[in-house]
């Protein structure tokens, strides 16, 4: 870039030309000067730049690219030295010649019968049937089972291999080995929204019994959307109060905000464990004052109250601290000429006081609604069944299940989704308009 | 601040691997990990002096699995569940182990003799059965529910119930309940139809369930009334109620044994280690040991005979063990090679009937 103006510049100003003491052009030394102070500038930042790329938007992207890319069916690693060997090369060879739809004949088998015998030598059946069960559930077991007597198999194949288990026949599967065949896939986002390819390839719902996921996703909108309305609610009082004391009483009042920031999620999350549950602290007083019959109390947490009650809590402070560094600035006198002005108390609030604390309500119910969309550990710990968010499943396959393409598919649709409401917050508030502080 | 402290872990790390030999086991926490540390673990160290690290999990078996598909190996030796076991070795995931480094029994018994059936499998060593019970607390329940039924039975023994966070176990409890004899359970577990009965069952009480992921949650359930009664690990309710003098009763009626199994995943660190330290708590003796400290039965035949007194020195182990013909009545033996197949699909199903 400064190299390309350099080169231009003399060609623009040719007749006069100003130069330095050395004879160089003026605006060419300038420029060096500045290139060398941009590259001190660029070099102080660059370990922040590099923590950037190496903590952040290489993992996203790493993430982003297992959402699809999964070589479980192309590839097996060998865990004890690394090596890495081309699996299922008989069978991709059969797909590839062969259209879509044709019937598997006896070449088929012949083909992925060799490729079981490979697996076998390998150890590679439980992972191969591992990929393939992601997409065709119960069938793991044809290839654990399948692999184990490989070698003993003789033609015809297809016979033989229909004898060891007839849901080697199914359609489904074989469509499903197909698509595996390329390690890129599209069909875990298919599963990440209740949706898969039926046997002749179309785009179908999920059985009933398996979806779960748009149903997690809405209620993660829902939720979320409550839990900011409700900081909102909560926080509003207390930022008003605490923006308009004096500082002396309000410093005091603001440990009491900043207090249960401080403290541990686990903590906070655990001390709502011990006031909700049915032989808790709030129960109890209810039961003690005669309120609530002793078997019939109430049930606060392990389900969707529980998941609301501690988010909300555990929340509060990102709407009252923006709240509150918006507010505090505010002048009162613009309420009082109001008043002055014959406005009721109400019209006052409404008309002068409320706009001016719109950029933080703003950035408080940004902030709040983002971190509800991701939260984890607080519905995994009260949520039950019913309380548990999508972020509860993205752990699941994470940390349990290992699908972990299915989890980076899951994140993704998360991440697009917060990205998108960032857009319309952006088109409708406007994001110049968020004050944090 | 945080790179630093990883930074002078890491040296620290280095520095221990350098000095002194040691060994990481991860097992189920609580009271049934601190019967290992007594029995195996104290031992190993003095005799040995090679150190043993214990870190816990609710289910050894996800973090080794997550740890050896991410290519970082913390953990030398893992106690998993009998189908994980059958699982991670299908999938390549675990380190085989030579059988002829376990020692003989006492009287010359080679080991492969004197393990029970089907305690040794390529890449596992079982150490311990134990089993699922449904146990309860005397003092919140009006009536003694005596079979699996009265766990699913609402209106004489109303309450809240827990039950374990995933497909296993539960699926056949339900069964059972629903009058499927022990014998037929898995055949029917085979099918989608007894795949749907199971569940159907479990609808029944569903609004009533406290989900249990870690071996410890129960006893605590049950101690707290939040629940009236609960299936749980049976070694955690026998300490609780023997050791700990809470008012528990396990019903053997419909348990399912299983065993728990050593087990070295690819890539561990102190690989070495990891064998002396199978082969050593696994000898004779040290299962017995261990069942002094927690009623699970040892895998050895050759231990049973030794299996004495539970540490307060005067309760009899042999009529709480899981394996006593008394308690056998209506068992069922858990099948591995039914769970190490279908663990994933049940679990997505169990996940979206929870959700749902």
């Amino acid at each position: 870039m400064a190299d390309a103006t350099m080169g231009a510049a003399p060609t623009q100003a040719q007749p006069e030309q100003l130069t330095t003491v050395d004879g160089k052009p003026l605006k060419a030394a300038l420029m060096a000067a500045q290139a060398k102070a941009r590259r001190r500038a660029f070099l102080l930042v660059l370990p922040l730049l590099a923590f950037v790329l190496v903590t952040f938007v290489a993992p996203i992207g790493q993430m982003l690219h297992r959402s699809i890319h999964n070589p479980g069916f192309t590839e097996h690693t060998d865990l004890s030295d690394g090596t890495q060997t081309e699996i299922m090369v008989n069978l991709r060879g059969w797909f590839d010649a062969n259209p879509p739809g044709t019937e598997p004949d006896e070449a088929a088998y012949e083909a992925l019968v060799s490729d079981l015998v490979l697996l076998r030598e390998l150890r590679a059946q439980g992972a191969v049937g591992t990929r393939i069960n992601y997409e065709a559930p119960g069938t793991r077991s044809l290839f654990t089972k399948t692999t184990r007597r490989a070698e003993r198999l003789e033609a015809p194949f297809k016979e033989a291999i229909l004898d060891i288990d007839e849901d080697w026949a199914d359609p489904q599967l074989w469509r499903v080995m197909r698509d595996a065949s390329s390690a890129y896939t599209l069909n875990f986002y298919l599963a990440a929204v209740d949706l898969e390819k039926n046997s002749e390839g179309d785009i179908v719902s999920v059985n009933e019994n398996r979806a779960v996921y748009i149903l997690l996703f809405q209620r993660t909108l829902i939720l979320s959307l409550l839990i900011t309305a409700l900081t909102f609610i909560l926080g509003f009082p207390i930022a008003h109060l605490l923006a308009t004391l004096p500082l002396k009483y309000s410093n005091i009042l603001m440990i009491f905000v900043l207090l249960p920031f401080w403290t541990s999620l686990l903590v906070r999350t655990t001390s709502w464990i011990v006031l909700l549950q049915s032989q808790g602290v709030v129960n109890d007083t209810l039961v003690a004052s005669g309120l609530v019959a002793d078997e019939s109390r109430i049930q606060m947490i392990y389900n969707q109250t529980g998941t609301i009650v501690a988010m909300t809590h555990i929340l509060l402070p990102f709407m009252v601290l923006p709240l509150y560094s918006v507010m505090r600035p505010i002048n009162p006198s613009y309420v009082r000429a109001a008043r002055s002005l014959g406005a009721t108390s109400w019209t006052a609030f409404r008309r002068i006081y409320f706009p001016q604390t719109v950029p933080g309500i703003g950035a408080g119910a940004l902030l709040v609604f983002i971190l509800a969309v991701g939260y984890y550990i607080t519905p995994a710990l009260v949520g039950g069944s019913d309380g548990q968010l999508i972020s509860n499943l993205i752990a699941f396959h994470m940390t349990n299940s290992l699908n972990w393409s299915l989890a980076a598919a899951l994140a993704a649709l998360l991440l697009f989704g917060v990205l998108a409401l960032y857009w319309l917050y952006d088109r409708l508030v406007g994001i110049d308009n968020l004050k944090l502080g | 601040m945080k790179k630093t402290l990883i930074m002078t872990t890491a040296l620290m790390g280095t520095a221990f691997a350098a000095n002194a030999a040691e060994v990481t086991v991860m097992s189920w926490g609580g009271a049934y990990t601190k019967s290992q540390v007594e029995a195996y673990h104290k031992p190993f160290t003095a005799e040995m002096g090679i150190a043993v690290n214990s870190v816990d999990a609710d289910n050894p078996a996800t973090p080794i699995k997550a740890q050896v598909e991410a290519g970082n190996v913390t953990v030398d030796v893992a106690d998993v569940e009998y189908s994980d076991a059958v699982r991670l070795c299908d999938e390549g995931l675990l380190v085989e182990i030579d059988h002829s480094i376990l020692p003989a029994a006492p009287d010359g018994t080679p080991a492969a003799d004197d393990f029970i059936e089907g305690a040794l499998t390529d890449c596992a060593v079982a150490n311990i059965v134990w089993s699922t019970v449904m146990a309860y607390n005397t003092e919140n329940n009006d009536n003694a529910p005596d079979s699996i039924d009265d766990f699913f039975n609402l209106a004489d023994f109303p309450g809240k119930r827990g039950l374990r966070k995933n497909a296993k176990a539960n699926l056949e409890m339900a069964l059972m309940a629903d009058g499927v004899p022990a014998a037929e359970v898995y055949d029917m577990l085979e099918t989608d139809e007894g795949v749907d009965k199971a569940f159907a069952k479990l609808d029944t009480i569903k609004d009533e369930v406290v989900w249990w992921e870690a071996g410890a949650q129960p006893p605590q359930l049950l101690a707290d009334g939040e629940v009236v009664m609960s299936t749980a690990y049976n070694g955690r309710i026998f300490n609780a109620a023997v050791g700990e003098g809470q008012p528990f009763e396990i019903v053997w009626d419909g348990q399912i044994l299983d065993f728990d199994l050593f087990v070295i995943p690819q890539g561990a660190p102190n690989m070495e280690e990891a064998k002396k330290f199978i082969a050593f708590a696994t000898d004779t003796q040290r299962l017995a040991d261990q069942a002094s400290w927690i009623s699970y039965g040892p895998a050895r035949q050759s231990s049973g005979d030794l299996v004495g007194l539970y540490s307060d020195g005067k309760t009899e182990m042999a009529p709480h063990m899981p394996t006593a013909a008394a308690n056998l009545e209506n068992a069922l033996v858990n099948n591995f090679e039914f769970w190490a197949d279908r663990d994933t699909e049940l679990n997505e199903r169990f996940n979206a009937w929870l959700a749902q």
